[in-house]
């Protein structure tokens, strides 16, 4: 492999399949994602329920359930570094230091019985030589970038609010300054309004610490506010790539452009919403041929019988699809 | 427009068929099934089949091993050990059964009203249970079973006793969780009334824990029975109830280890049956296992 | 034209242990007939519980409720199962809303069952009309719950809510759990209903988005306080009470070359549980003075539009 100097390839994922297994079905859910990451930039990954998106991170960090779960393909590289081929040891070493994740849903990601204060002092002391009180004074440090008073240090998660616990979870995160930090859906179960605030938060810790960041999300005006790339995936498979703006301004896939039409805008009175019609696939049963083709309007028998390649768009962004022509032209 | 295809195509949709549908896939369910059917019909015709009658002393063949004569063997009184495990499945089958239904049974409607009402009449029946509870199980089957002497019906009434509180407790934990949710809300809405949502939507939603208790029940039913009998209480000799018959063989173990073997090879079997029986029946019972 | 939902005044406390929980504190507002009203607000604003104590889930602790002019705010028995009839709920989570064990045609079926007012044929074929007018495809019709998504299973609680024809109709966040292709779908629907049926609708929500596309009037809640009430798209163009305006703010725009400019609230929500006096919101507020701890009034800045803000004219 090249050893690429500088940001260029930061997080490098090639190919990546992943399936679960269980009795006699196999859940298909990354079906060959190929992504790019510089340092320092954040990309948004775009998905319905069951597209892959938690699994993907989950991958890079190697923390999917051994039983089910099982990396058919593909190989990631974090600068440099193949993931897969590290030593459980070395993996250790990644996690929580050079790669952290902020899950999903603030209630249950700390540990009801332990005090949130330690909970952070737990990942520096991990990662860190150094005596307990230094660590115990990272720790109020974090708690005080977060907005949160050392003097809660010793308090319980149930005595936190939602987005309390979500900045409490956010400095465990940041609390050894990791060069990646896998956020799946942060905000996701927050007031809009705290939203706005952990938002800000994240993006404030992100640029004093040149932080490089996949977003999992699926609502756009997250992703218009803090996102530098995006990637929208289905199936398991990433179906549009590009920057924000190409992907804003000229969506090319036709998944893309539904969701887009889907969402009700504030800025646009509409009498009706444009749904996609159908349902997102099912991942032990994925349709032949392109993923999205039973619901897609321009399928034809090509979409039917063999999955697009990526082809490049007009405005130079990656779109897996052969009707980016017509899709554009659209309504 | 495709829409994913629902796996089961449905002929007949009522529950019970379901049920039967998805039990039959589970092999060990099945096996177990079988086997207690089959100990059920031979129970039922055992004074019909059983070569010696139960009680037929022969002191001639006092503790002799299993041979072509006496399959089982014969006891202390030369009595023909696999008649009498034939003859017995009769007490012990049923007692075992019937209690553990009766336990089972009443216990789960106090849970249920317990879990569901909540309040000053959950606190008071919780109390009483909790007495009930902080005997031991022997104990309070000795007292009513003294109380109203030994017996079949009375020894099932003493042993009722037992597995009460623990059916109530748990159904009522279950009740507790279930009522959160909003279906029991939506019912409400419809008008439903209380009897309606407790009986139609909170313990069928509920009550699989107590079938995997029941099962395992009816074991510890027959080894009480078993305990009553032995301190002359319960059933009483010379009626082969396999309990009785385990704690009698007791003392010549090491002679004659057959007279021991048998009845407990009968509970054994007995209670693996209902155990595989019962898992299954717990996993078909649950819509959402179905796959 | 007597309104179908009018409430005045109306309260609902929950006793805690560490005091009393002012869930929804003197909210007044009434829905003409057909008209969808949004409630918006985040956690604890008590629009949910507002909900509930309209259509007497829950039993308001006072106030008065009106349904097409009748006051129903005490009815018990056989009339408060009537009003329930008339009245109906849309849950938000579609995993919890309906009953595990049983078939979803059951669950459709069942109000007209307990109603006891219908034969087994009548109720057959309003189940099978109902599933139809919802979208849910005839041999999926013996299914059970967890063998259908998200978005079907709302669509049997739509039906359900149906099934006794009411005229007004809860909608608590019934999309918020969907995903969004289908969210679009379901609310769709909810419209084509509507209009079909002259059916009146309290949608409740956090997103914003959401409301603004389905409601004819939107009312603002705060810690149970109703802070502002306006026809919907006036409230986008002109939020006069300051929760209202930091709300919209706070919303991340798809718009990526117009971003919002925020207005970023201090701090995190005060408790519910015996409150002080006056705006619940001033803890918080940019513009918070000494006459927002008094009790506020509601008040028509424009026609049609209430907000209850001491310092609304000088903004």
């Amino acid at each position: 492999m090249n050893d690429n100097t500088e940001n260029k390839n930061f997080l490098d994922i090639e190919n990546l399949v992943v399936e679960y297994r269980s009795n006699d079905q196999t859940v298909h859910a990354v079906n060959g994602v190929s992504l790019k990451l510089e340092g320092g930039q954040v990309l948004g990954l775009v998905g319905e329920t069951g597209a892959g998106k938690t699994t993907i991170a989950k991958s890079i960090l190697r923390i999917l359930p051994d039983v089910s779960a099982r990396i058919a393909g593909g190989n990631i590289e974090l600068e440099g570094k193949q993931l897969f081929q590290l030593s459980e040891t070395e993996m250790q070493q990644i996690r929580g230091k050079k790669v952290s994740m902020i899950f999903q849903d603030p209630m249950t990601a700390l540990n009801p019985v332990q005090r949130i204060g330690e909970q952070i002092e737990e990942v520096v002391s991990l990662h860190n030589r150094g005596n307990h009180e230094d660590h115990v004074k990272r720790a109020e440090e974090m708690l005080e970038m977060v907005g949160i008073p050392k003097e809660r240090y010793r308090e319980y998660p149930h005595q936190f609010s939602g987005g309390m616990k979500q900045r409490v979870v956010i400095a465990m995160a940041l609390a050894c300054n990791p060069d990646l930090l896998l956020a799946d859906e942060p905000t996701t179960a927050l007031d809009v309004t705290i939203q706005a605030q952990v938002l800000d938060l994240i993006a404030e810790l992100r640029k004093k610490y040149h932080t490089a960041m996949i977003l999992i999300t699926h609502d756009m005006g997250v992703v218009a506010q803090t996102c530098d790339m995006v990637a929208v995936i289905y199936a398991g498979q990433i179906l549009e790539y590009g920057t924000k703006e190409q992907i804003f301004d000229h969506p090319s896939h036709p998944y893309t452009i539904g969701l887009f039409g889907a969402i009700p805008k504030l800025n646009v009175d509409e009498e009706w919403l444009h749904p996609i019609n159908g349902l997102p696939p099912d991942p032990t049963n994925l349709p032949q041929g392109c993923p999205f083709n039973p619901r897609c309007r321009f399928a034809t028998d090509e979409c039917r019988k063999k999955a697009a390649e990526m082809m490049k768009t007009p405005d130079g962004h990656d779109c897996r699809c052969i009707h980016i022509a017509e899709a554009l032209k659209g309504e | 427009m495709a829409v994913p295809e629902i796996r089961n195509k449905h002929r007949n949709n009522s529950e019970m068929h379901r049920v039967m549908r998805q039990l039959k896939k589970n092999k060990l369910a099945m096996i177990g099934l079988v086997i207690f059917a089959i100990e059920i019909i031979v129970a039922i015709l055992s004074p019909y089949i059983i070569p010696y009658k139960y009680n037929a002393m022969d002191m001639t063949s006092v503790q002799k091993g299993p041979s072509l004569v006496h399959l089982f063997g014969t006891d202390e009184l030369g009595r023909d050990i696999f008649s009498r495990v034939l003859y017995g499945g009769q007490y012990s089958l049923t007692m075992g059964v019937l209690a553990t239904f009766i336990s089972t049974t009443v216990g789960m409607l106090i849970g249920a009203v317990s879990g569901y009402f909540g309040g000053k009449v959950d606190n008071i029946m919780m109390r009483i249970l909790d007495v009930i509870q902080s005997l031991p199980n022997m104990l309070l089957s000795i007292v009513i079973s003294a109380v109203l002497g030994s017996g079949f019906v009375n020894t099932i009434i003493a042993l009722s006793v037992n597995g009460l509180p623990a059916a109530a407790r748990m159904l009522r934990a279950q009740i507790m969780k279930e009522r959160e949710n909003e279906y029991i809300e939506a019912a409400v809405s419809i008008n439903c009334s209380r009897s309606r949502i407790i009986l139609n939507h909170l313990i069928p939603n509920s009550f699989s824990p107590n079938i995997v208790q029941a099962t395992m029940g009816v074991a510890s039913m027959i080894s009480i029975a078993a305990s009553l009998s032995f301190i002359g209480l319960g059933v009483q000799p010379p009626i082969p109830e396999w309990g009785a018959m385990l704690s009698a063989a007791r003392q010549f173990i090491r002679q004659s280890p057959h007279m021991v073997i048998f009845p407990g090879l009968a509970i054994a079997v007995t209670v693996l049956a209902l155990n595989l029986l019962g898992d299954g029946l717990r996993d078909a019972l649950d819509p959402k296992l179905k796959n | 034209m007597t309104p179908i939902v009018e409430i005045q005044n109306l309260k609902k406390y929950f006793p805690t242990a560490h005091g009393m929980l002012h869930a929804v504190d003197d909210v007044t507002f009434s829905i003409e007939k057909g008209k969808t009203l949004g409630v918006v607000g985040e956690s604890g604003c008590g629009k949910s519980t507002l909900g509930r104590t309209i259509i007497h889930l829950l039993e308001s602790t006072s106030g008065k409720i009106f349904l097409n002019g009748e006051d129903i705010t005490s009815v018990k028995g056989e009339q408060l199962k009537q009003c329930r009839e008339k009245m109906q709920i849309i849950f938000q989570d579609p995993y919890s809303s309906l009953d595990p064990r049983k078939s979803v045609e059951y669950t459709v079926r069942e109000p007209m069952v307990v109603s006891g007012r219908y034969k087994k044929e009548e109720i057959d074929k309003a189940a099978n009309e109902l599933m139809e007018l919802v979208g849910i495809d005839e041999r999926l019709r013996k299914s059970y719950p967890h063998e259908l998504d998200g978005g079907r299973r709302q669509r049997i609680g739509i039906a359900r809510a149906l099934a006794l024809d009411p005229m007004f109709i809860v909608c608590d966040e019934p999309v918020s759990a969907l995903d969004v292709s289908i969210q679009a779908q379901v609310l769709n629907l909810l419209k084509e209903l509507q209009i079909k049926r002259g059916l009146t609708y309290m949608f409740v929500t956090h997103d914003m988005s959401v409301v603004k596309h389905i409601s004819d009037d939107i009312c603002v809640m705060y810690l149970g306080q109703m802070v502002e009430k306006s026809p919907s798209k006036e409230l986008f163009v002109n939020p006069l009470h300051p929760y209202t305006r930091a709300l919209l703010s706070a919303i991340p725009s798809t718009d990526i070359h117009n971003p919002n400019k925020r207005e970023i609230l201090r701090g995190e929500l005060t408790s519910p549980i015996n409150p002080k006096p006056g705006c619940r919101f001033a803890a918080r507020c940019p513009y918070a003075s000494e006459a927002c701890h008094q009790p506020q009034k509601l008040e028509e800045v424009t026609p049609g539009h209430f907000v209850s803000c001491c310092r609304v004219h000088e903004l």
